[in-house]
């Protein structure tokens, strides 16, 4: 732990603890939400009016700046997901174990956008809703690894012990996440390649790269919010009969 | 008692238990073979198009059987409490629920082998795709146990884990599932299979190695 600076350790232990998580994330939540809307409102100008139009694709290749972002973060969130239920797992920390189960219905709104995207896209490009090739298959499957992770919580009553086993299947799910991200290397199938994140230079015009990255980070933020959002809900239902719970309810009436 | 003595000492136990019981080594069996006679019946008697699909019919109707037969791998255990007892001994958890495993494939698992070649018979998969199909079945099979045993542990102390099982294990055998049916593919075409069956063998050595210990995790959860 000595490598860790001293403010960084006393940050996160403040942070484990609900009530401080829950009256900081308030304050938190207007910053956010302004920084999230100026991003989304300069990334949707700068990709659908500003960038220029594809030599080959025309104007429907601009889908791309909800497509891409959304795909991301369903690979994003499920390692955000994993990482956080095993923390949850190894120190019994129960805002880790909120954090993971709240990611959950995000992460698969995102891969259910990423599908519909990539389909609407895809039917005039390739001439075809569907095609079995391996991303595509391999980013339906992980919308069942999401789905299998909300079922599971579901279906546990003692929400201590279904955050230990959702933590547990997120975990054994993450093989297929390199999988995903490396699929359109290994095999040679009809999505295209990476263009941005390749070692050496993007093959994207930085007219087009800007205005996705900016809709990348403000994809970020929206997740932050909607998850801390639905992780104070859940942690209010889950000590709602904790003291600090009770005192909020009473100050503010 | 060392742990080797233990780990062959909870294989025989399950092997006898199997055979007192008998119904639960054919149930899967029967189902394996009903549901690839389903298949000619619902599309129609046409050999070319059975013959093409054949693969992927026997492939798909074993991934049931084994999502199926997964429900008696740790059940009674639960329900009587020697599966306490054994999380209770002083051996490793994952080593004992990788014995409960390896006698949970012999009988359930195995079985599919034998009867494999007759049902390729039926649905006029060429012969010499035969080989493959059995390797594949040799080297998938104990995946697809492994692979379940990590969603019954975490479902076994459910009353009514059936549906959930399906929509945990069903996307973690997909891979087995592409590469082994490929592979039958491939080789009823006369095509080199040697890199599917090596990517088959990869991904039983890793699941033979980290499966055990997630299952050990999730039944130690499951018990408390």
């Amino acid at each position: 732990m000595f490598l860790i600076p001293d403010p960084v350790v006393r940050f996160f232990h403040r942070m484990a603890s609900p009530p401080h998580f829950y009256a900081f994330t308030q304050r938190l939540m207007p910053w956010l939400t302004v920084i999230f809307l100026l991003l989304t409102a300069v990334g949707l100008y700068g990709g659908l009016y500003l960038a220029p139009a594809d030599y080959q694709q025309g104007d429907s290749y601009r889908i791309i700046y909800i497509h891409v972002p959304s795909a991301w973060m369903s690979l994003f969130i499920y390692v955000v997901m994993a990482v956080a239920g095993a923390i949850g797992l190894v120190w019994r920390i129960k805002l880790a174990e909120i954090v993971a189960i709240s990611s959950a219905p995000i992460g698969a709104s995102f891969t259910f956008i990423a599908l519909v995207t990539g389909s609407l896209w895809g039917k005039p490009m390739w001439g075809t809703w569907w095609v079995w090739d391996a991303r595509l298959t391999s980013e339906l499957i992980l919308l069942f690894l999401y789905l299998g992770v909300i079922g599971l919580y579901g279906a546990i009553d003692d929400k201590r012990t279904a955050s230990r086993a959702v933590a547990i299947l997120a975990l054994v799910g993450v093989v297929n996440i390199p999988i995903i991200h490396y699929s359109v290397e290994w095999w040679n199938t009809l999505h295209q390649g990476p263009t941005v994140t390749k070692m050496d230079k993007p093959s994207i015009h930085v007219s087009m790269l800007i205005p996705l990255l900016l809709m990348a980070v403000a994809f970020k933020f929206y997740y932050l919010i909607a998850m801390l959002q639905r992780a104070r809900t859940e942690l209010l239902l889950r000590e709602r009969n904790a003291q600090w719970v009770k005192n909020m309810i009473s100050e503010s009436k | 008692m060392s742990l080797s003595r233990a780990f062959f000492a909870v294989i025989r136990r399950d092997l006898v238990l199997a055979l007192r019981r008998r119904s639960e080594i054919a149930n899967p069996l029967l189902f394996f073979i009903l549901v690839i006679t389903l298949f000619p019946l619902g599309i129609g008697a046409q050999p070319h198009l059975l013959q093409a699909i054949a693969p992927g019919i026997i492939w798909v109707s074993a991934l049931l059987a084994a999502m199926l037969s997964l429900d008696s791998l740790f059940r009674s255990d639960f329900d009587d409490g020697s599966l306490e007892q054994m999380l209770l001994s002083p051996h490793p958890t994952s080593v004992l629920v990788l014995a409960k495993i390896v006698a949970h494939w012999l009988v359930t698992g195995l079985p599919l082998l034998i009867v494999a070649p007759l049902l390729a018979v039926f649905l006029g998969l060429p012969n010499h795709s035969l080989g493959i199909l059995l390797l594949t079945l040799l080297l998938g099979t104990p995946v697809l146990s492994l692979i379940g045993a990590i969603g019954v542990a975490l479902t076994v102390g459910l009353r009514r884990g059936g549906m959930i099982l399906s929509l945990l294990v069903l996307p973690l055998y997909v891979p087995v599932l592409i590469f082994a049916g490929n592979a039958v593919q491939m080789a009823s075409g006369g095509l080199p299979v040697d890199a599917q069956i090596n990517i088959l063998i990869s991904i039983l050595l890793m699941a033979l190695v980290l499966a055990p210990l997630p299952t050990a995790a999730a039944l130690k959860m499951s018990i408390s």
